[in-house]
């Protein structure tokens, strides 16, 4: 039971051969698209790579370099054939290529579905690794002197500043960690002493927060230190204060940032998907009109073309058996030997 | 004597009105270039217009601007103009455009030339403007409640941010101005009132910077106030302390970044400049060419391309005697009032005048 049967004369044979070549070179360039668009999540994911605790995310971008690549191969090759196509001395050469070619095309372009799905389900991976990653950057502020971590300061700090936000989950953050280097601290002042002996792990802990925390757009200069005490400034009310230092937390404007990103990427990513799908449709379609042409005297006849010559079921089977034969044999194999085995031993 | 003579043949031409035709095609890309170029520069300074003082230094994009459209419809002509070259019927109805038309190509040229020189002349202007803009900008930092005003916070201090830099001059620029709004200020303090007594205008100045001066890239947490103190601190030396704030000024920063920028387009406007009078040269030669070979008995034989029809001297005087001519002439018109007569002669005169205007240029 064949899918999908149309009829094609041969002037409609003649357009899908044209058709399809000039959708195969814009598919070539919507490969050249997806690659490219592949490295720029790459290298955004990549500038960030110090707030980020593990590199599951990048599997997306990956992805989507990889389809990128294939399916400039892919649609090199479209091309080339419908070229050949309506030549009755040239196509037939392609006749033991098509059938590989068709799986692996239709292996990347499921592949280029999948890096969009994952792109949305990628989302709590990305954000529990945003969260350790924050945790740790805010944890080794301080720690200026100690190689490796030298330059956390100043990441955190220009990240706080460009995506406007305060911590981890918000600048609370900042209360529970030393962030000033011990370097800077006289401990024989009485402040200090006082700090370092109210908690059980010695740390200089105070309510104030760094100054890449202040929002530009408050109307009062900022106030970073002794936030939760309203009679240390004038005029100032901790509870209602909004415009002082930036509310959000920095998860939460990372992860909003790379899912706008992934968003954007996913919508051309999916049209993307939806040429090179119909890329494929219309060579199928156009191989097997021109097949059933092939060995005949009058090539203007009118000719069938189907997607696939059984059911979806029988060509799935089709595909799958010599794999599952391979598989199987070699279990029939390794059973054999084991009961021979066993026999001996039993004997 | 014609200058510089070369002798064309009937397929030399043809290749020569392709050419052309390419590298007219050529300069209406370069013309749209030039404009985008000019867009980008004056969207850059309009993005900092609020620290400027005055738009002088906005000539240059504007010219910029100018001179890419024109161009763009320049070269578009003489891209038209060597489509009908080689068709004798369909040339001599360009004629009379061609003499406006090389006046036009040089007066551009001449335009992208300015605009290179000013970019440098208008250095000094720059930074009288960003002198007095930075000044009002740091005076005006604490009216954030005053309309007209009360963005400028906010614009000083993501300026001061993005281009890492303090104050106007340097840091110290903030000692000597309030920028902490009275609104904030406990008059009942004594530490307030001792401020306000210490100077005559009765300003609450101290020895403190906004936070937008902080540089990230220091080992230490910021240190904003009571910076002149090193006691205030521990472990910190006023005198040595180099990366706690940003030591560049803000005006320093921005003549920087503005130079930057109009250096890198000096390269691309001066290649502009180069093909613009190649197609002006190459036209030039095209033009006499194809009208040498039109007035030949056989017009698929060889004639002669020249860029002036006598040499410079003779042409400058040729052009000074018509202009006089016609000065002379106006006068005669104005005085006895014979339109028709003074009419005819100056029609003539104008049309050897405009010839012979256009056709200095070039050499010059």
């Amino acid at each position: 039971m064949v899918v999908m049967k149309m009829k094609f004369p041969f002037q409609k044979r003649v357009k899908l051969a044209q058709g399809l070549w000039l959708l195969s070179w814009c598919a070539t360039v919507a490969g050249a698209t997806t690659f490219t668009l592949g490295c720029v999540l790459k290298t955004e994911l990549r500038r960030r790579a110090e707030v980020m605790d593990n590199a599951d995310v990048h599997i997306v971008p990956n992805t989507l370099m990889i389809v990128g690549l294939a399916s400039l191969g892919i649609n090199y090759f479209a091309s080339k054939i419908c070229q050949d196509a309506l030549d009755a001395g040239r196509f037939p050469r392609w006749k033991n290529f098509l059938k590989p070619y068709f799986a692996a095309s239709c292996f990347f372009t499921v592949l280029m579905l999948l890096a969009v799905i994952m792109s949305y389900a990628m989302k709590g991976s990305l954000e529990s690794s945003l969260k350790i990653g924050l945790r740790n950057g805010i944890r080794f502020y301080k720690d200026t002197d100690t190689p490796g971590r030298c330059f956390q300061k100043q990441n955190i700090d220009r990240l706080q500043m460009e995506f406007q936000c305060c911590g981890n989950n918000d600048f609370r953050d900042w209360f529970e960690v030393q962030w000033i280097s011990n370097r800077y601290l006289d401990f024989s002042s009485k402040e200090v002493k006082d700090r370092i002996k109210s908690n059980v792990d010695g740390r200089y802990l105070l309510d104030g927060v760094p100054f890449s925390c202040c929002n530009p757009s408050s109307p009062r200069p900022c106030i970073q230190y002794q936030l939760t005490n309203n009679s240390a400034h004038y005029n100032y009310d901790y509870q209602t204060e909004e415009l002082n230092i930036y509310l959000r937390g920095c998860r939460e404007a990372l992860v909003n940032y790379y899912m706008g990103l992934m968003n954007t990427i996913g919508a051309g990513v999916l049209s993307i998907f939806i040429l090179q799908g119909s890329v494929l449709v219309s060579l199928r379609f156009l191989q097997t009109a021109m097949e059933a042409v092939a060995g005949k005297e009058n090539t203007e006849i009118e000719t069938e073309g189907y997607l696939l010559e059984k059911s979806v079921k029988d060509t799935v089977m089709e595909y799958l058996n010599p794999v599952l034969k391979f598989l199987l044999l070699t279990n029939q194999v390794e059973e054999g030997a084991t009961t021979s085995g066993a026999t001996p031993a039993a004997t | 004597m014609a200058l510089l003579k070369m002798k064309f043949t009937q397929q030399r031409r043809v290749r020569l009105a392709q050419g052309l035709w390419l590298l007219s095609w050529l300069a209406v890309m370069c013309g749209a270039f030039i404009f985008c170029l000019g867009v980008y520069l004056k969207t850059e300074l309009l993005r900092r217009a609020e620290v400027m003082d005055n738009t002088e230094i906005h000539v240059v994009p504007n010219i910029l601007m100018m001179v890419g459209l024109a161009s763009i419809g320049t070269n578009w002509v003489a891209s038209r103009v060597c489509q009908d070259s080689l068709d004798a019927s369909r040339f001599p109805r360009w004629k009379v455009l061609l003499l406006a038309w090389f006046a036009v190509a040089a007066l551009l040229c001449c335009l992208l030339i300015a605009v290179v020189v000013l970019s440098y002349a208008l250095q000094g202007r720059l930074e009288e403007s960003l002198k007095v803009g930075l000044r009002n900008g740091i005076r005006f930092y604490k009216d954030t409640d005053v309309p007209g005003r009360c963005f400028q916070k906010e614009t000083i201090d993501h300026l001061q941010m993005e281009f890492r830099c303090c104050g106007n001059n340097n840091f110290k620029d903030w000692f000597e101005v309030q920028w902490v709004s009275n609104r904030y200020l406990d008059f009942t303090s004594k530490d307030v009132k001792d401020r306000i007594r210490s100077n005559v205008d009765g300003r609450f100045l101290l020895d403190g910077v906004p936070f937008s001066c902080c540089n990230p890239a220091s080992p230490r947490p910021c240190l904003q106030y009571h910076l002149t103190d090193s006691r205030a601190h521990y472990n910190y030396e006023y005198q040595s302390e180099e990366l706690n704030l940003y030591s560049r000024g803000c005006r320093q920063a921005l003549i920087d970044y503005y130079m930057d920028l109009m250096n890198s387009t000096g390269p691309g406007v001066l290649s502009v400049i180069l093909i613009q009078m190649s197609v002006l040269l190459s036209l030039r030669y095209l033009q006499t060419a194809v009208e040498g070979a039109m007035a030949l008995e056989n017009p698929e034989g060889e004639s002669e391309g020249y860029l002036l029809e006598k040499d410079v001297k003779q042409t400058f005087e040729d052009c000074k005697a018509k202009v006089l001519d016609m000065l002379k002439l106006a006068q005669v018109d104005a005085a006895a009032a014979e339109v028709s007569p003074g009419a005819a002669d100056a029609e003539k005169t104008v049309d050897n005048t405009t010839e012979k205007a256009a056709s200095p240029t070039p050499a010059s």
